[in-house]
């Protein structure tokens, strides 16, 4: 099978401007993966299942990641002038600080698809797309008209992750119901709280658990003296 | 007819001696036909218990019933997700008194392995009241035989009037169970406070 490098090319070459990354994969799988962009993605697909060569026919699995919104510090070596009196005579010093930066990465939601070649007997090949972010821009090109596998996938993705397909034939939720609000796959999900009674002993459920008692004492007051 | 002995002394000289309420429990208990519907692998089990091999019809159990309004038994088999709790509570609403309920297997009792799930009930006696509860996962087909002895020990033992008197029997009782209705977040109500008060851990 071509290598990722040269599926790129062979991608580049068939549509112009696809703007595929390549996101290598430094473990020991060594599974790299073609990062598409979403507004070329359908056009990508339809190259990559219609390319005599190539002739991905076959979607064995489409998931989602979620990447929330993360914090990195780092340190960075400044270089100041710093006034200094060196031997009793005032001197401008260059002087190396270490401080610690902190930036933000954007969140987002990912969309993975697993591609092989039933034809031809290779695989896989992973192509992946993201959202703006995880919020309002949250738009993907649905990948079903390319390949039909993906429906019941996709659906999954969009009720677990909450990444809306454009295009997809009929995007319901499919595990949970239709009134239901979250998505469970999410980082930031927050469970119901319906530790009320918990005989297990982990201490993580046990200390849920007394959470859940504390918050209904703090919601529920006390009535003293209702009897006087 | 609380004297066994002289019962069974008249019996062997070809008297016959009952009261209505062991003929009453003797009918109700011989014949209890469970609703045909499975959930999840306990199912498997349960239709094993029912063929040749342990033979249900033992215990005059043998007719799975496609309709709740004829079945007197609910075998809740396997995970019930919070997506199909309402199905479940609706089914049994529809059932005809007397009607039971045997929560089979580890999941059925209190989510199981899927407890800390979003997407598990923790437990059908949350909504609606078991009769019997068997561990297991899945129970093996004879710990559903020793629940259907329980159950029919527990027939055995009621008595028709007075306190502890089956439901059926006692006009004040509650009948129909709220069916839960799924909300944003969460089945809404999350328990029926009526059929499920919270239990309480003593260490």
């Amino acid at each position: 099978m071509k290598t990722v490098e040269e599926i790129e090319a062979a991608i580049e070459a068939a549509v112009p401007g696809a703007g595929v990354e390549i996101v290598s994969n430094p473990s020991v799988s060594l599974q790299h993966s073609l990062r598409l962009a979403p507004s070329h993605a359908f056009a990508v697909a339809t190259f990559l299942r219609d390319d005599a060569e190539l002739s991905l026919d076959f979607l064995s699995n489409a998931t989602g990641v979620d990447w929330p919104e993360k914090e990195i510090a780092e340190k960075v070596k400044v270089t100041r002038t710093v006034t200094k009196t060196v031997e009793g005579v005032e001197q401008q010093v260059e002087e190396t600080v270490e401080e610690t930066k902190k930036r933000v990465v954007p969140g987002c939601l990912e969309a993975v698809y697993h591609l092989f070649s039933v034809a031809k007997g290779h695989g896989p090949v992973v192509i992946r797309m993201k959202t703006a972010n995880r919020t309002d821009q949250v738009n993907l090109p649905s990948l079903t008209p390319v390949w039909r596998s993906a429906e019941f996938q996709e659906r999954e993705i969009f009720d677990l992750f909450g990444i809306v397909f454009t295009g997809h034939p009929d995007l319901r939720r499919l595990l949970m119901w239709d009134e239901f609000k979250d998505h469970p796959m999410r980082r930031d999900y927050v469970e119901p709280d319906d530790f009320e009674y918990e005989p297990t002993a982990h201490d993580e459920v046990l200390k849920r658990a007394e959470a859940h008692r504390a918050r209904l004492a703090a919601a529920t007051p006390v009535q003293e003296g209702a009897g006087a | 007819m609380a004297d066994d002995g002289l019962k069974i002394e008249l019996g062997k000289q070809g008297v016959f001696v009952t009261t209505i309420e062991e003929l009453y429990n003797w009918g109700r208990r011989s014949s209890i036909w469970p609703m045909q519907f499975g959930l999840a692998c306990c199912a498997i089990e349960m239709i094993a218990t029912t063929m040749a091999r342990y033979d249900l019809a033992r215990f005059g159990a043998e007719v799975f019933r496609p309709s709740p309004r004829q079945a007197d038994l609910m075998i809740i088999s396997g995970t019930v997700t919070k997506k199909m709790a309402p199905q479940v509570v609706r089914l049994y609403n529809q059932m005809a008194e007397p009607k039971y309920v045997i929560a089979m297997g580890a999941c059925a009792i209190s989510g199981g392995p899927f407890k800390q799930g979003y997407n598990v009930l923790k437990g059908i006696d949350r909504y609606i009241p078991v009769d019997v509860h068997i561990p297991g996962c899945p129970p093996r087909p004879e710990a559903l035989l020793q629940a259907f002895i329980t159950l029919q020990k527990k027939i055995d033992g009621q008595h028709l009037t007075g306190e502890g008197r089956p439901r059926h029997l006692d006009a004040e009782a509650q009948g129909e169970f709220p069916v839960p209705v799924p909300g944003e977040h969460d089945l809404e109500p999350t328990s029926n406070p009526g059929v499920w008060p919270v239990p309480i851990t003593i260490r």
